[in-house]
């Protein structure tokens, strides 16, 4: 910027260092919680009750993790979860595109009338009990389906991807592509989607984040434990402390409590893992995708 | 005259019609794609608008809504005057304004400093980690907080220990939950929300800025008359956005971070509707239905009056 280069008053150089200085802060601020749990989850789990963890591990060891290894419920909840974010996602992506192209077509007679009915939803809903109520009448209790078909949709991403549709794909581009005797499917398949990769790729986190993140309908619909995602299992170990079924392996009741305690830390890790290591992958998409969905629809 | 008129709807009429049917024809494929989607939300965000009519009767599950006894505004009366009215109103919106008073300003002063930082690298990794616990879940976050400030092994009560000789039970007391429940919220998304504001402030128009460089601003100057008026209508259709959720607290957060002795602060409209309605032994569908139903249209009221306040004022509106 050419503005920053030129010559600086005394007020620009007080803006600057204070201005660096809250940045720093912020920084240390967003990342001392992550810091103390990673450190927390390394370090003995004496240490750690000591109170002598405060930013780096104290005596590492891997306790905790050799911990997760041999808790089965937690593999059974990660297995879960990876299944319900794989199968939601694919599903979210394919609902998504289907209505989002249409919604795009000036063409499209219908769609100012089926863009409002969409996105009236957002606005208004019929409440906890209702759809309590519908999940039951369909059968979708204990089932896997639960965690895939209710949320297949998400009206905001429906209208990032519409958008974008709309205002990066040339109308000249289907003209063209219609005169050659290209149909619709073909071409949503073969030009729209391929053009659309940024703001699907951006559409896909969201909704994999979403989906490995659900609570409450897995807690509300889902009672067989075989079922339950990660997010459950951790709400059982972390806040409701059910954590008796490794004490069997320490060797005395105070050590089998540390040993708890440094179990949670190594297991917050672990959940939160799959969306940390994804993460640096679409990082570069996020403003573009986020600035897409500003745009009014 | 007026037959001309009424021969004249009637033929619009009839060319509306065969547009309809001719476009089908034509584009008979789009109507294929929409179809799914069509049906996902007519079933399942359409059909619980419809079934929340279980609120106007004395819903009995075996019987079905036609065989349940018909109350009328019953169940929205009592409610309004049971003793609970009071106390979770006050706590869902005393959350939620807490949390708007402090979720505006902060991503705004995160994106004017992260705009103004001169080395590039050093912008990039404060936005990184910024915007990195936006992608934690609700579990994951609570789960921290109680990592962090449990009274055995957390690190602020061990610092506060050090200092003080005293240790708090902050994830416990009544008075710690507000505090605890808006700041990790702060700390989750102020990154996240401060990418429109982000953006918006890259979009200002660099002459203002060389104009008012010439006239003799500073930076101080420049942000608050050009940076800060630009962003006026951002921040604006925030507002409203955020004014939709002011009193539609979501279950997750509060529902986790509650337990015995915090539940006077902790308990907001929608863990109550689940806790008398499918949480508690007895399943009672019809009164927290009622309560969902009341706090649906009070949403839908203030999004309407929000976004026509600011089209007035400011000409920036969600439609």
């Amino acid at each position: 910027m050419t503005v920053n280069k030129m010559k600086k008053t005394t007020g620009d150089r007080v803006f600057d260092v204070l201005n660096v200085s809250f940045a720093t802060f912020v920084l240390l601020v967003m990342l001392y919680p992550i810091i103390i749990v990673i450190s927390s989850s390394f370090s003995s789990p004496y240490a750690l009750m000591a109170g002598k963890v405060w930013f780096l591990p104290v005596d590492v060891t891997l306790d905790g993790y050799k911990a997760i290894f041999g808790y089965k419920q937690i593999w059974t909840g990660m297995y879960n979860s990876f299944i319900y974010t794989v199968g939601g996602t694919a599903v979210n992506m394919i609902i998504t595109v289907l209505a989002a192209y249409p919604l795009s077509r000036k063409d499209f007679t219908i769609r100012n009338g089926i863009a409002l009915l969409f996105a009236f939803t957002m606005w208004f809903s019929g409440g906890l009990i209702p759809t309590y109520l519908l999940i039951k009448d369909l059968g979708l209790f204990n089932s896997r389906w639960v965690m895939i078909i209710p949320t297949a949709l998400n009206v905001w991403n429906m209208i990032i991807v519409r958008t974008y549709f709309q205002s990066n794909i040339s109308g000249e581009l289907l003209e063209s592509a219609q005169l050659d005797g290209c149909d619709d499917f073909k071409y949503l398949l073969k030009i729209a989607v391929p053009l659309a990769k940024p703001v699907l790729a951006v559409v896909a986190l969201y909704y994999m984040s979403a989906n490995w993140n659900t609570f409450m309908s897995a807690y509300l619909y889902l009672q067989k434990q075989s079922l339950h995602p990660i997010q459950v299992v951790l709400r059982e170990i972390l806040l409701i402390g059910s954590v008796e079924r490794i004490s069997t392996s320490a060797t005395s009741d105070s050590n089998a409590q540390m040993m708890n305690e440094l179990l949670k830390y190594s297991l917050v890790i672990v959940a939160s893992l799959p969306m940390i290591l994804v993460y640096p992958f679409v990082q570069k998409y996020f403003v573009q995708g986020i600035m897409v969905g500003a745009v009014k629809g | 005259m007026e037959m001309k008129m009424k021969a004249g709807a009637t033929t619009i009429k009839k060319k509306r019609y065969t547009g309809y049917f001719s476009d089908i024809k034509k584009n008979w494929q789009l109507y294929v794609m929409i179809l799914l989607p069509l049906i996902y939300i007519l079933v399942f965000k359409y059909y619980p608008m419809y079934g929340a009519r279980i609120a106007f009767c004395d819903y009995i599950p075996q019987k079905g809504v036609a065989g349940s006894e018909w109350v009328g505004l019953k169940h929205f009366i009592n409610f309004i005057n049971s003793p609970q009215f009071f106390v979770l109103i006050k706590n869902t919106l005393t959350l939620s304004l807490y949390s708007l008073l402090l979720s505006i300003p902060f991503p705004i002063l995160l994106a004017l400093s992260l705009h103004y930082l001169i080395n590039q690298r050093f912008k990039k990794v404060v936005q990184m980690s910024t915007y990195l616990p936006h992608f934690l879940s609700t579990v994951i976050i609570v789960s921290m907080l109680h990592l962090i400030f449990n009274t055995q092994s957390g690190v602020v009560n061990n610092i506060l220990n050090a200092i003080t000789g005293e240790k708090i039970n902050f994830m416990s007391l009544s008075k710690y939950f507000r505090h605890m429940y808006v700041w990790s919220g702060v700390w989750q998304d102020v990154g996240w929300n401060s990418i429109l504001y982000i953006s918006a402030l890259a979009g200002v128009d660099p002459q203002l800025h060389e104009a008012a460089i010439i006239d003799g601003a500073g930076k101080w100057r420049r942000i608050w008359h050009i940076d800060i008026a630009s962003i006026m209508p951002t921040i604006s259709i925030m507002i409203i956005m955020s004014m939709g959720s002011i009193i539609s607290v979501g279950f997750d957060k509060s529902f986790l971070m509650q337990n015995p002795t915090n539940l006077d602060v902790s308990e907001i409209l929608s863990t109550y509707e689940y806790k008398i309605g499918i949480g508690g032994g007895m399943p009672n569908y019809s009164y927290p239905a009622a309560i969902a139903l009341m706090t649906s249209i009070v949403t839908f009221i203030l999004i309407c009056v929000t976004n026509k306040i600011s089209k007035s004022l400011s000409e920036t509106s969600l439609w």
